[in-house]
């Protein structure tokens, strides 16, 4: 079973924005949909696009700022013509807190 | 025994009367028809495609050799008829044959009328009436600098001129009204129209009264007016109308008037004798347009066939489309006492559109451009709808009435069952619809089954959308440029729309214009929110999630995730104090590189996004505010030192630039807004390559606009000279707000100027002015709310700090 830790509100987060977890193996970006869903994702892949939570989100999806790549949030597979894919991390949402996996921000252990 | 029919003329009347006639009853009636051309019917109304090459003589060919073969017709092509004896019931041929008949139809259709002015019998005066017309034009393209002169600013004379044009001969059209085509369109639409044959290189002379056809050797060498101009050319076509052909009618003592008369059941004063098409006259009324003549084709053969039918004249809404222009008109259009307008015009896509209204209730529609609400006008005009209830929102077409959501098709979708959607065949909607369900599923199948869209093809356009409503997915409609792929409107439909409707949100807007996404994607939403920034100063609250990281931090994202600052210096001028600030921030925050920009200021690139509050404190306490390097908005204002202290220097070029840019500063548009001011024509500045440049000279100001020097290169077009330092500021406000209002995202003036065009930007700008004035009160007004320095907010106010720093950070966190 996953453990989760709290990182904050969800109203630190706005509606169809973005934050960052500074994490020992690099930075994930978390968002909140405008229906309140979140996701933790990379914040880049590297040489190909990011740092994504400074993004324009819509729907499901965010657009790369720096060459337009979109991603899907749930799976972090890039849309369209381009390939790749960023590594995606176990995030929800209870009480008004958001809890992400606790693999994903511990020091020691690789991500999935 | 079989009767026998004889019919003169094989015009377009003519052809229709038989097709009905033989639909009822293919044996009622053994047939002869005679035809001074030497060939059977054909779609007159295309010879306009024929001469501009777009479609071959055969494609117009619309009864062959074959079909009266079918029929039993016999055929009597280049034979004319001299003479009817209605004691004997006879006709003559010009070879002296003689034919007896038991009916006889007069379908000799009109003659071009030619004014009798000296010199019109002279080789190549010809009209625009039938093929041989038409290759006579088609050979003057193929000799090279060939011109020719058109009289008659008519439909007629325009198609004939613009075909000449295609074809690459130089031409001029004279035309005796004030504007073309004045029976059919006000001033405004045949200044439209004017204006899209000048661009199509036709020269258009109104007003212009011809005098004598100058010529040489038995051939023409030049049209006269009688204001002593003398227009060359090789061919004159006179197209100045048309006149019912009546001689042989009234030879055989039948009664005419301005045509040959004809009653209810097309028969004229002898009742063995019919008549149709543009040679009779009923009730006073002589006819030009098909679609009446297809109504009397259908009446003369019922009356032919003994069955009980009768002509009505409907009232005809007059749709055309010259050289690729749309127009419609219907009703009455002159200004009177107790009429109103409802004007709409477009400039950038040169579309205008105009209702007469009488008493709620449309009287008249004028529309150019864009004609896709032409009938569902025509329809209110005909029924005497009150339109009081829709008013407001009446010009932008029944797609826009009652809430309902925007949908391309919805238009047509909305149309009654007895539209008539093809005018000149007379087919409603219902039985293009009626077609699509028996299997047509191409604009092509339609045509052929229904016959909608088989004459001036100028319906084409909503039959498509009856194939897209019927079909949905099954028909694929042409493309046209829209926003993106969450909508189906384009930036000029966004735009305008937005505040028509009054949409003040970017979720109303896509809730009220239909988008087919939920919350649109990077491309609309930025553009809606400038849209919704650009209409609702003060209201509007900016969507930041709908920016470009740069705009949402203000600052320039780098490849490596930093990011730059650029401090404003109006017009390039900064002091020792500012300087040691910038160098005092650039240690304290370790910027790794000072660089001076190409816009006359500095920039700290590589400072951390977490950093970029503290910076523009430090930044802030020494006077400096953002110099928005990052905004699609005013960039900059680069000067030279100008009179201060250049010899040549003719103005306080320093001076002016900043008080533009203290004015300007803070302002969205389109896209950058980059202005220089030089002091003389030495041009320091570099003002002509600029979306907006200054030149000072002695007497004053050059205001010039639309330069680039990105991606494209194009240096700019004078827009005014002006003599004082106010005016030129004005102008130059007034000017940036004409952009901010019109342009498309993401188009810098340049290319809106290249879409509405620089005349049309100097008539707002430079002639009108109480416009310019306006203009430029709406900029200052929109600046009170937009001249706030976005550092100030989130470095003292603390604005949008979450952008800034992270949510949580583990790297702080020892390890267990």
């Amino acid at each position: 079973m996953t453990d989760f830790i709290d990182i904050g509100s969800i109203n630190d987060i706005p509606l169809r924005g973005a934050r960052v977890v500074r994490t020992h193996r690099g930075d994930i970006a978390v968002f909140r949909t405008a229906t309140n869903n979140v996701y933790a994702l990379d914040e880049y892949l590297p040489g190909k696009a990011g740092p994504l939570s400074n993004g324009i989100q819509h729907d499901e999806k965010v657009t790369d700022p720096m060459y337009n790549w979109v991603f899907d949030l749930a799976t972090g597979e890039a849309q369209g013509a381009d390939e790749g894919k960023v590594a995606t991390y176990d995030i929800k949402c209870e009480d008004g807190r958001i809890l992400i996996s606790a693999t994903a921000v511990s020091p020691s252990v690789a991500a999935e | 025994m079989t009767q026998k029919l004889i019919i003169i003329g094989a015009g377009m009347a003519a052809g229709r009367a038989l097709e009905h006639l033989f639909e009822a009853n293919p044996d009622a009636y053994d047939v002869t028809l005679f035809n001074a051309e030497p060939r059977g019917t054909y779609n007159r109304i295309m010879l306009s495609p024929v001469l501009s090459g777009d479609k071959a003589f055969d494609e117009i060919v619309t009864h062959t050799a074959e079909w009266y073969e079918e029929y039993g017709v016999t055929t009597r092509f280049g034979e004319k008829v001299v003479n009817i004896d209605r004691v004997a019931q006879t006709v003559t041929s010009d070879n002296g044959e003689v034919l007896a008949y038991d009916k006889l139809i007069i379908a000799t259709g009109s003659n071009p009328f030619i004014i009798p002015l000296p010199g019109h019998d002279l080789d190549g005066v010809i009209a625009y009436r039938d093929l041989e017309d038409t290759n006579a034009m088609i050979s003057l393209g193929e000799v090279p600098n060939a011109k020719a002169v058109v009289i008659g600013g008519g439909l007629l004379g325009l198609e004939a001129a613009a075909g000449l044009a295609l074809r690459g001969v130089d031409v001029t059209v004279v035309h005796i009204m004030g504007h073309l085509m004045e029976r059919q369109l006000d001033e405004a639409a045949g200044y439209l129209l004017r204006k899209a044959l000048v661009d199509k290189g036709i020269t258009v002379k109104c007003s212009a009264n011809s005098k004598e056809i100058l010529g040489e050797n038995g051939k023409v060498k030049a049209l006269l007016l009688d204001d002593g101009t003398e227009l060359p050319c090789d061919l004159l076509v006179m197209a100045v109308g048309i006149r019912p052909s009546v001689a042989l009618a009234a030879d055989a003592g039948l009664a005419t008037g301005r045509g040959i008369h004809v009653d209810d059941q097309m028969v004229t004063s002898d009742e063995n004798i019919l008549s149709l098409g543009e040679c009779v006259e009923h009730n006073g009324d002589i006819f030009g347009l098909v679609a009446p003549i297809y109504d009397q084709a259908k009446v003369i053969a019922k009356t032919l066939a003994g069955e009980a039918a009768a002509f009505v004249n409907k009232e005809v809404a007059t749709k055309l489309k010259v050289t690729g222009c749309d127009l419609f008109s219907a009703g009455d259009f002159a200004e009177a006492e107790g009429r109103e307008d409802i004007v709409y015009r477009d400039p950038a896509r040169g579309v205008y559109k105009r209702l007469v209204i009488e008493d709620n209730r449309i009287v008249g529609a004028v529309m150019y451009g864009d004609t896709a609400d032409g009938n569902w006008f025509f329809g209110l005009i005909k029924d005497r709808e009150d339109i009081s209830e829709m008013r407001d929102t009446l010009i932008f077409g029944p797609a826009f009435q009652g809430g309902s959501p925007l949908d391309p098709m919805a238009a047509v979708a909305a149309l009654p069952d007895d539209t008539e959607i093809c005018g000149c065949n007379g087919i409603s909607k219902a039985q293009i619809v009626a077609a699509i369900n028996d299997g047509a599923h191409t604009l092509d199948d339609v045509k052929a089954i229904s016959k909608a869209g088989s004459s001036c093809g100028s319906c084409l356009g909503l039959v498509g959308d009856l194939l897209g409503v019927t079909l949905g997915d099954g028909f694929k409609m042409p493309e046209k440029e829209v926003v993106c792929k969450c909508t189906d409107l384009s930036h000029d439909d966004v735009r305008k729309l937005i505040v028509a409707k009054e949409l003040k949100s970017i979720p109303q807007a896509m809730q009220e214009l239909d988008w087919k996404t939920t919350c649109g994607c990077h491309v609309c939403r930025p553009a809606l929110n400038y849209y919704m920034v650009a209409a609702w100063p003060g209201t509007y609250d900016d969507d930041g999630k709908s920016r470009f990281i740069n705009e949402r931090v203000h600052a320039n994202i780098q490849k490596d995730g930093t990011y730059s600052v650029v401090p404003r210096m109006l017009g390039g001028i900064t002091t020792p104090d500012e300087l040691r600030a910038i160098a005092d921030a650039a240690d304290k925050f370790d910027v790794p590189t000072v660089k001076v920009t190409g816009g006359q200021r500095i920039d700290l690139l590589g400072v951390k996004k977490e950093d970029l509050p503290a910076i523009w404190y430090d930044l802030g306490k020494a006077g400096m505010m953002s110099g928005q390097a990052y905004a699609k908005g005013l960039r900059t204002v680069k000067t030279c030192v100008g009179s201060e202290h250049c010899r040549f220097g003719t103005q306080d070029s320093t001076g002016l630039g900043i008080k533009i840019e203290d004015a300007m500063w803070g302002a969205w548009s389109p896209h950058k807004f980059k202005l220089a001011v030089s002091g003389c024509p030495r041009n320091c500045a570099e003002a002509t390559c600029k979306d907006l440049g200054i030149i000072c000279v002695d007497s004053g100001y050059q205001i010039l606009v639309g330069g680039a020097a990105g991606l494209d290169l194009r240096e700019t077009d004078l827009l005014v000279q002006v003599e004082t330092e106010e005016e030129a500021i004005e102008v130059s406000c007034a000017f940036y707000q004409l952009y901010r209002e019109g342009a498309q995202y993401l188009h810098r003036p340049y290319k809106w100027i290249a879409k509405v065009g620089l005349d049309w930007v100097k008539e707002q700008v430079v002639d009108d002015l109480e416009n310019r004035k306006a203009l430029a009160e709406r900029f200052h007004y929109s600046q009170k709310f937009y001249q706030i320095d976005p550092w100030a907010e989130r470095a003292k106010q603390g604005k949008d700090a979450h952008e800034f720093a992270p949510i949580a950070d583990f790297t702080k966190v020892a390890a267990e």
